[in-house]
C-alpha cells in the first residue's frame, strides 16, 4: 500500500491537511512537509528523544509515530510551546543555567522536561533524572540540566532556590 | 549547584570596569537554540538540491567483483547512481601521514571503494535521487557482488607472519611504532623494593554525536565555486583538503558551518563520505545533500581508544615512583585517517604516561596497526584517558603492593608546584603546573578522611563504596607542532577582526568555530571587556571561510587560549583606534580618555564625553568634520599563534565515589569531584560545564560505551539502543573547582578546559571499583566495567 492518505491535523493550533505515504514518520513530516526543524532526528529508533514532540498532550518519539496516525490529533512542537510561552521560564533557566551546548537535544529535553513539571510540582532530583533518561544529552552531563528544571520547579510553586 | 568559581584579577587590559572576564554571564543567541530555531546543516535545504544515500559494505575485508545498479537506476527519482571508479575522475585519493610522526605509513583511500573494500561500512557506491526515502528504496536493489578476503580483526596477531597483510604494498600492517628510553629504567626497577606490572585493556568506542555528520555541497558550475555547509570544526583546513583533491584552487571553496549538533573531535576529520558529496555535487553540478543515519554513524563515525597496553611501575617502601614502562598496542582500522593520521593517539600515550610525576625513568613502545575494522582517529582528549588510566592504575597498584593511601603516594611524587619550568621523561615541556595545591583542594572538597571512615564503615555492613583518585596533565594551545610542522595545512594560528558599525556596535569576526562550548561567547567576553562595550552590542562571527579571518578553528582545547588571546589583541588595537579619533574629536589625547560602558569617558574622573554611537556617526558620515589628516581605522585584526611553548600543558586531578553491587556486577556512580588548573577562567560556568560535559563522556567510556566487533569484522552494536552512552539517571553530580595559574605567554593567560574531564573520569571510576573491591583481592585492568567484567573479576561468572 503506497497510495498517499489524506490526513487533516492540527500543529502548534494551525489546522493542516496534507497528503502523507503511509511509511511517512511523523518527525519527517514535521521537519520536511512542515519545516518544523526544531524537531530533530538524533537515531531515527526511538532511543534519543531528541524528536520528542507533544499528540494530544502525550509526549511522543515522533521518530516512532507515522504521520497517517496523527490525523485528528493535536500536535505541537518546540515552535508552538515557544510561541504560545508556555515554557518560556523552562527556556530562560536551560538559558541562564547554561544546560544546552550544541543545543541538539535541547528540544525534545524542553519538551520532556515540561512534561515532568506538569506532572509533579516539586520533582526531586532523582526524579529529574529519572524521567530526562530517555533523552540522551552528549554535551552537557546533564548536572546543567536538572539544575535547570529544579529551579523551574521551585519557581512555580513560588518557592525560589 | 557548586559555582563558586572566581578569577582574580591578574590582567591589566582585562582589569577594568564591568569586564567579563571570570564571570558566568550566558551564552549569546541561545534562545535561538532554545526554540528550536538554529540551523543545523541536517535543516538545510537548497533550490535542486539532491540527496545521496551510500550503500555499504557488508563485509570487512572483500574484493568488488560487479556492481549491477541498472533496475535502481531506472527507479522514478534516482539521478544518479555512482561508483568510486566513476567519481575517480572528479576526486584523487589521499593518504593520511604525517612526516614528523616518523615512520608512520598507509595506503591510498578513496573517496569510494574501487575494486577492493576494507571494512564493514565502507561505500562501495552512491544513489543521489530526489529525495533520501528514493535513494535508500534505490540503494536496496543495487547488486554487489562480492568475494570475501580474509579479514584481520584481532590487533594482538595484526603483526604475525601468518596474518594477512591489509595493504601488501606496505609490506606488513604496521602503521606506525614509537620506541622511547628516558633516563635509567633498568637499574631504577633493579633498585626498586617492589615491581608491579599489569595489562590494560581499552575498548573501541566513539563520540556519538547526536546530530549526525551531515553536509550540503554546492558547486555552481556558472561561478566554478563549491559552496560547502558542513558542521565541522575546521573549516578552513576542510576547505583546503577539498580544493587539493577536486582540482581547485582554495579561493574556489567556501565553508560554511552553522549550528552543529555535536562534535567532541569526530567532526574535525576528512570522511569519505563527505569527499565523495562534495564531489558528486561537482560532477552532477547542483547541491547533494548527506545526511548519515545513526547505524552509518556508528559505522563511519570515527572510533577511539581500542589500546592494550601492558604496563610497570617501580616503587620503594617510601613510597618513591622509581620509573614506568609501558608497551602499548592499537588498531586503527585499515587506514590512518585523514589529514589528522590515526597515530596521534598512540603518540600521545607515549608523551603523556607519567607526566604528572617526578621520575625521569621512563621507557615506552607503541605501536599502531592496521586492521579491517572502521577507521580509529582523534576524539576528545586523545590518548589521555589512556596514559591516565594506565599511570594512575600503576600507582595505585604500586600503593597497594607497599601498603601507602592512594593519595599519600601521589603527594610524595607529584612533580612539586615549584619545580617550573621543567620537562618530563618524554620532553615535554610545562610552564606552570598545580598538582599538589590541585590535590590538596581535592581532599578538602571531598572531606576525603570522613569519606575513606564511611567507606569502612559500609564495608562492615557488606557495601562496597570505593574511592578512586587520577591526576592528570593535559595538552591545549597546540602550536605548529601539533600538525602544522608534518606538513598538515591544519593552522596552529588563529584570527580576529573587530570594528565598529556606523551605530557603536561591534562586529568581531573569529576564525574559532562554536559547537556549544562557548567560542561566541568567550570572544563576545574579551572584546566587549576591552573596548567597554556591553557583551549585547558585540556580534560574533564564525564558521565561515569567506567571512572569518584564517584559522584553525576549536579543537584540541585550543579556541580560547589562542582565538581568545587574538581578541584580546585585535580589541587592544580598535580600543586605541577609537581613542585616537575620540581624541581629536574632543581636541583631548588618548591617554586622558576611556571607554566605558559604551561611551568615551574621561579617564580622570570617569566622566562622559560622547557616545561610541556618537563617534561613529560622525566618522562614518560626517568625516568632513574631523581635523585633516585623521583617517579613523574603526576596524583591527590580529592573529595570534604560541611561539614559546609547542602546547600550553594544564593539570588536574578527579576523584571518584561509587558502590559496586558484588551480586550483579553494576556499578552506581555515587559523586565526582575535580579540581582542574585552566590558567584565566573567562567564563567559570562555561568552564565548569565543559568539565562536566567531558567527565560524563570519560565515565561513559569507563561503564558502558564499546563498539563490539565480532571475529569477522562486524560492528555488531551498530545502534543507540545497544551501544549504550550515559544518561541522566545514572550520572552523579560532579563538583568543580580550580587553581589558577595562567600561561604567561599570553595577556589572556587562558589554557584549554574541554578535554581535562575526559582525561581522568575513567582512571578514577577504574581505580574506585578496584578500591571496592579490595577485599576480594579482585583487581581489574580493563575498561568499559561492564557487569560481566566485575562479576568475572570476582570469580561469580
Amino acid at each position: 500500500m503506497t497510495a498517499a492518505l489524506s490526513i487533516s491535523l492540527d500543529v502548534n493550533g494551525e489546522r493542516v491537511d496534507a497528503q502523507v505515504l503511509p511509511r511517512l514518520n511523523l518527525a519527517d513530516f514535521l521537519r520536511e512537509h512542515l519545516k518544523l526543524t526544531g524537531t530533530h532526528i538524533g537515531c531515527e529508533h526511538g532511543v534519543c528523544g531528541a524528536c520528542t514532540v507533544r499528540v494530544n498532550g502525550e509526549i511522543v518519539r515522533s521518530c516512532l509515530m507515522l504521520a497517517a496516525q496523527t490525523h485528528g490529533a493535536a500536535v505541537e512542537t518546540i515552535e508552538g510551546l515557544s510561541d504560545s510561552g508556555e515554557i518560556a521560564d523552562l527556556q530562560a533557566n536551560f538559558r541562564d543555567r547554561n544546560a544546552l551546548q550544541c543545543g541538539f537535544c535541547t528540544p525534545g529535553m524542553l519538551i520532556a522536561a515540561q512534561d515532568l513539571l506538569k506532572q509533579h510540582d516539586a520533582p526531586d532530583r532523582e526524579r529529574i533524572r529519572e524521567h530526562l533518561s530517555g533523552n540522551y544529552c552528549r554535551c552537557t552531563g546533564y548536572q546543567a540540566i536538572v539544575d535547570a528544571v529544579e529551579t523551574t520547579a521551585r519557581a512555580r510553586i513560588g518557592r525560589q532556590p | 549547584m557548586t559555582i563558586t568559581s572566581t578569577n582574580p584579577e591578574i590582567l591589566s587590559v582585562l582589569d577594568r570596569p564591568n569586564s567579563y572576564i571570570g564571570k558566568a554571564v550566558p551564552r549569546p543567541n541561545l534562545d535561538r537554540l532554545t526554540q528550536g530555531r538554529g540551523l543545523y546543516v541536517s535543516d538545510m535545504e537548497l533550490p535542486r538540491m539532491a540527496h545521496v544515500v551510500f550503500l555499504r559494505s557488508p563485509h570487512a575485508h572483500a574484493k568488488i567483483i560487479g556492481i549491477d545498479a541498472a533496475a535502481a537506476g531506472r527507479m522514478p527519482g534516482v539521478i544518479a547512481i555512482v561508483t568510486g571508479k566513476d567519481l575517480a575522475d572528479v576526486i584523487t585519493p589521499w593518504v593520511g601521514v604525517l612526516s614528523h610522526l616518523k615512520g608512520l605509513k598507509s595506503a591510498p583511500q578513496h573517496a569510494i571503494a574501487i575494486d577492493r573494500v576494507c571494512w564493514q561500512g565502507e561505500a562501495v557506491a552512491a544513489i543521489v535521487a530526489n529525495s533520501r526515502a528514493v535513494a535508500e528504496d534505490a540503494a536496496e536493489i543495487v547488486s554487489v557482488e562480492y568475494e570475501e578476503l580474509d579479514a584481520v580483526t584481532d590487533m594482538r596477531t595484526a603483526l604475525d607472519p601468518a596474518t594477512p597483510v591489509i595493504h601488501p604494498s606496505l609490506g606488513d600492517n604496521l602503521a606506525f611504532e614509537r620506541n622511547l628510553d628516558a633516563g635509567a629504567v633498568d637499574a631504577a626497577f633493579a633498585a626498586s623494593d617492589e615491581v608491579v606490572e599489569a595489562d590494560f585493556v581499552f575498548g573501541r568506542h566513539t563520540g556519538v554525536t547526536l546530530e549526525p555528520r551531515s553536509v550540503v555541497a554546492d558547486w555552481n558550475p556558472a561561478e566554478a565555486r563549491l559552496t560547502i555547509y558542513q558542521g565541522t570544526q575546521a573549516p578552513h583546513m576542510v576547505q583546503n583538503i577539498a580544493a587539493l583533491h577536486l582540482g581547485l584552487e582554495e579561493s574556489q571553496v567556501r565553508v560554511v558551518c552553522k549550528d552543529v549538533g555535536g562534535s567532541f573531535g569526530i567532526k574535525v576529520h576528512i570522511y569519505a563520505d563527505e569527499m565523495a558529496t562534495y564531489a558528486l555535487s561537482k560532477r552532477l553540478r547542483r547541491p547533494v545533500k548527506f545526511v548519515a543515519d545513526r547505524v552509518e554513524s556508528f559505522n563511519t563515525d570515527i572510533h577511539a581508544r581500542d589500546h592494550r597496553c601492558k604496563g610497570k611501575i617501580g616503587v620503594k617502601r617510601d613510597g618513591t615512583i622509581t620509573a614506568f614502562e609501558i608497551d602499548d598496542l592499537t588498531g586503527i582500522g585499515p587506514y590512518s585517517m585523514y589529514p589528522r593520521t590515526s597515530a596521534i593517539e598512540a603518540n600521545q600515550v607515549v608523551n603523556l604516561v607519567g607526566g604528572p610525576y617526578v621520575t625521569k625513568n621512563y621507557r615506552a613502545r607503541a605501536r599502531v596497526v592496521f586492521q579491517n575494522k572502521n577507521v580509529m582517529c582523534q576524539y576528545r582528549a586523545v590518548g589521555h584517558p589512556i596514559a591516565c588510566s594506565v599511570t594512575e592504575g600503576l600507582v595505585d597498584l604500586a600503593a597497594l603492593k607497599i601498603g601507602m593511601d592512594p593519595v599519600e603516594i601521589r603527594l610524595r611524587n607529584l612533580i612539586a608546584d615549584d619545580a617550573y619550568p621543567c620537562a618530563s621523561p618524554s620532553g615535554l615541556r610545562f610552564e606552570q603546573l598545580s598538582h599538589h595545591a590541585a590535590i590538596n583542594k581535592l581532599m578538602k572538597m571531598m572531606d576525603y578522611d570522613a569519606l575513606r571512615a564511611e567507606q569502612a564503615a559500609l564495608r562492615a555492613r557488606n557495601i562496597h563504596r570505593g574511592i578512586g583518585i587520577a591526576s592528570f596533565i593535559e595538552v591545549t594551545n597546540p602550536s605548529a607542532a601539533f600538525y602544522g610542522v608534518g606538513g598538515a595545512k591544519i593552522s596552529s594560528q588563529d584570527g580576529v577582526a573587530v570594528r565598529l558599525d556606523a551605530q557603536g556596535s561591534v562586529i568581531c569576526q573569529t576564525s574559532i568555530t562554536e559547537q556549544g562550548q562557548g567560542s561566541e561567547s568567550l570572544t563576545a567576553q574579551i572584546v566587549g571587556s576591552v573596548l567597554g562595550v556591553s557583551m549585547e552590542r558585540v556580534r560574533v562571527i564564525l564558521g565561515d571561510t569567506d567571512n572569518t579571518p584564517y584559522g584553525g578553528g576549536t579543537w584540541a582545547s585550543r579556541g580560547a587560549g589562542i582565538g581568545g588571546e587574538a581578541a584580546l589583541q585585535a580589541a587592544k588595537v580598535l580600543r586605541n583606534n577609537i581613542l585616537d579619533v575620540a581624541a581629536a574629536i574632543l581636541q583631548s589625547t588618548p591617554a586622558e580618555l576611556d571607554i566605558v560602558d559604551d561611551a568615551i569617558v574621561n579617564a580622570s574622573d570617569g566622566s562622559s564625553r560622547i557616545a561610541l554611537k556618537e563617534l561613529a556617526r560622525i566618522v562614518y558620515f560626517r568625516p568632513d568634520t574631523l581635523p585633516p589628516g585623521i583617517q579613523p581605522e574603526l576596524m583591527a585584526t590580529r592573529h595570534f599563534v604560541p611561539r614559546e611553548y609547542p602546547f600550553a600543558f594544564t593539570n588536574g586531578v578527579q576523584a571518584s565515589w561509587l558502590e559496586v553491587d558484588t551480586d550483579t556486577g553494576f556499578v552506581k556512580l555515587l559523586r565526582h569531584w575535580v579540581v582542574e588548573d585552566c590558567g584565566t577562567i573567562i567564563n567559570p560556568q562555561l568552564v565548569d560545564e565543559q568539565i562536566r560535559g567531558g567527565v560524563v563522556q570519560g565515565l561513559g567510556a569507563a561503564l558502558f560505551e564499546k563498539c563490539i566487533y565480532d571475529e569477522r569484522g562486524q560492528l555488531t552494536n551498530a545502534n543507540m539502543a545497544d551501544y549504550l552512552v550515559p544518561m541522566s539517571g545514572e550520572m552523579p553530580d560532579i563538583d568543580i573547582g580550580h587553581v589558577v595559574s595562567p600561561t604567561l605567554e599570553t595577556e589572556l593567560g587562558a589554557k584549554g578546559a574541554g578535554e581535562a574531564g575526559t582525561a581522568g573520569a575513567a582512571a578514577a571510576v577504574a581505580n574506585a571499583v578496584n578500591d571496592a573491591l579490595r577485599p576480594f583481592g579482585a583487581i581489574i585492568s580493563e575498561i568499559p566495567l561492564t557487569p560481566q567484567v566485575i562479576l568475572t573479576a570476582l570469580g561469580r561468572i
